[in-house]
């Protein structure tokens, strides 16, 4: 489960989050909608740490995965990015063998010897709903994979070192309806195992993959409640017309 | 207002056409009844089809309107409370027709003025009238606060029917030559009835649509306990 409390987040003297606090039940899809720049990336990416890269940004507020502060300072951060998976909006495959790229985290952390390391790729490439796909052509380059095969190859790389969540940042706007239903039905079949926060800006699709609904605006959480609740009776008036298009 | 609300718009334009439509089909079929008017009931029968011509249009320009636009949250309230509003329109100018044909099987003999009074039948059909105009103020002003009031008529009605029912069967006994007349009387009866369950069903769509709340199925529940939570969430933008 992911938890955050009473969140501020600051690009220099720029309040990007303001007060925030939800919490995400373990084996959900929980959605944030809202308009550019509103805050939701910054928020996903606080839960593992990828903020941290940026110059004079800083937070106040606490953040929970499965029960533990994971800004604390004796926290590895290498070692929450292994449970916390991220998939982004752009396929970013490594120019390495399809094979290579999802047994590459396992290398990095030291996991298990050759045979160890074959079965997690497959399991992870099965897990992603590639591997009837690729296992003739594992060593083929990442790049001669479509689209959307890059993209499910991404999600098998970030399953492979066995995360308990996964942060997905509009992982499906670069991809045709085809690839993207078979990225939907993917979050579908992955929640049974994993819990799993995406950004979107396709309506439709946080209404189709995901249990709960959060919308922000100008680095407020506006809203959170069942997305079934979210899209058919909205309790603010500014949900309301960001999602029926009447917002501005 | 972006294109996806004038559709919207124009949606509801066509359902409060049609809704004049079928408001005229039953003070014509009233008129026809209560005067025996061959005429006017013929004239209710033929326009019928231009009932049912705007249901088949509405259900097809909503279907469009979804798989187009795919609305959400108060639009797609309206878009189905619409869909099923032109259903219940439909079948009240059914029952308009039904209460004209009646008049033009018995070849425009006067209804018993004095057995039509002691039924009610002219304030039945006055009630619902009433109920069906209101329900289209309800819809044209988005103001669920006159909807208790609507569904409190819908108890006259059946207080009505029940007690109509009772004085037909009394002068069915006292005059068992009528019984085929009596029969019929039943049946227009019944129809009135089926008319202010219409009107109902109409207001708890638009409830649902202005309130996005669920009074379906709430029984015989007085309408102040129907609508005491109404109007909390309103979130009309």
């Amino acid at each position: 489960m992911i938890e955050a409390k009473s969140i501020n987040f600051y690009y220099g003297s720029f309040h990007a989050l303001k007060n925030i606090s939800i919490y995400m039940q373990a084996n959900t899809v929980t959605a944030f909608i809202g308009p550019s720049g509103c805050g939701k990336s910054t928020f996903l990416r606080l839960f593992n740490r990828m903020n941290d890269l940026i110059d004079d940004a800083h937070l106040t507020g606490e953040c929970f995965v499965d029960g533990e502060n994971i800004y604390r300072k004796s926290v590895q951060v290498d070692e929450l990015r292994k449970k916390v998976g991220m998939v982004f909006q752009k396929p970013n495959p490594f120019p390495k063998s399809i094979f290579e790229n999802v047994a590459y985290g396992l290398r990095v952390n030291g996991m298990g010897g050759k045979s160890f390391v074959a079965r997690r790729v497959e399991e992870s490439l099965r897990a992603a709903a590639l591997w009837d796909e690729v296992k003739d052509k594992l060593k083929k380059s990442a790049f001669e994979l479509s689209g959307g095969q890059q993209q499910r190859l991404c999600i098998a790389r970030a399953l492979a070192v066995s995360p308990s969540i996964l942060l997905m940042d509009e992982p499906a706007s670069a991809l045709d309806p085809i690839s993207t239903s078979k990225i939907e039905e993917l979050i579908h079949e992955l929640k049974k195992k994993y819990t799993i926060a995406i950004v979107t800006h396709n309506m439709q699709q946080a209404a189709r993959v995901s249990d709960k609904t959060g919308f922000f605006m100008l680095g407020e959480l506006v809203e959170f409640s069942n997305t079934k609740k979210m899209f058919l009776s909205p309790e603010k008036e500014q949900t309301q017309n960001y999602i029926t298009g009447r917002f501005g | 207002m972006n294109y996806t609300e004038i559709e919207l718009q124009e949606l509801k334009e066509e359902v409060s056409q049609m809704w004049k439509l079928v408001l005229s089909q039953l003070e014509k079929a009233k008129q026809a009844f209560l005067g025996g008017d061959v005429e006017v009931a013929q004239e209710v029968v033929s326009r019928e089809k231009r009932v049912d011509a705007y249901e088949l249009k509405i259900d097809s320009d909503c279907e469009n309107y979804i798989a187009l636009y795919s609305p959400v949250a108060i639009d797609l309230r309206l878009v189905l409370s619409l869909i099923r509003i032109s259903i219940t329109l439909e079948r009240i100018g059914d029952f308009a027709e039904g209460i004209a044909c009646h008049v033009v099987e018995e070849n425009g003999r006067k209804a018993n003025t004095q057995l039509v009074e002691e039924l009610q039948l002219e304030k039945m059909l006055d009630t619902l009238l009433g109920m069906l105009s209101d329900s289209f103020v309800a819809l044209e002003s988005e103001n669920t606060k006159i909807s208790g009031r609507i569904i409190s008529k819908d108890f006259e009605i059946d207080k009505l029917y029940h007690s109509s029912l009772n004085v037909l069967t009394a002068y069915l006994l006292q005059n068992p030559g009528d019984i085929l007349y009596g029969l019929k009387l039943i049946l227009i009866i019944r129809k009135l009835e089926r008319i202010g369950d219409h009107c109902r069903n109409i207001v708890e769509e638009i409830v649902f649509y202005v309130d996005a709340k669920v009074l379906k199925h709430g029984g015989k529940k007085k309408p102040e306990s129907l609508i005491a939570n109404l109007n909390v969430n309103n979130i009309r933008a």
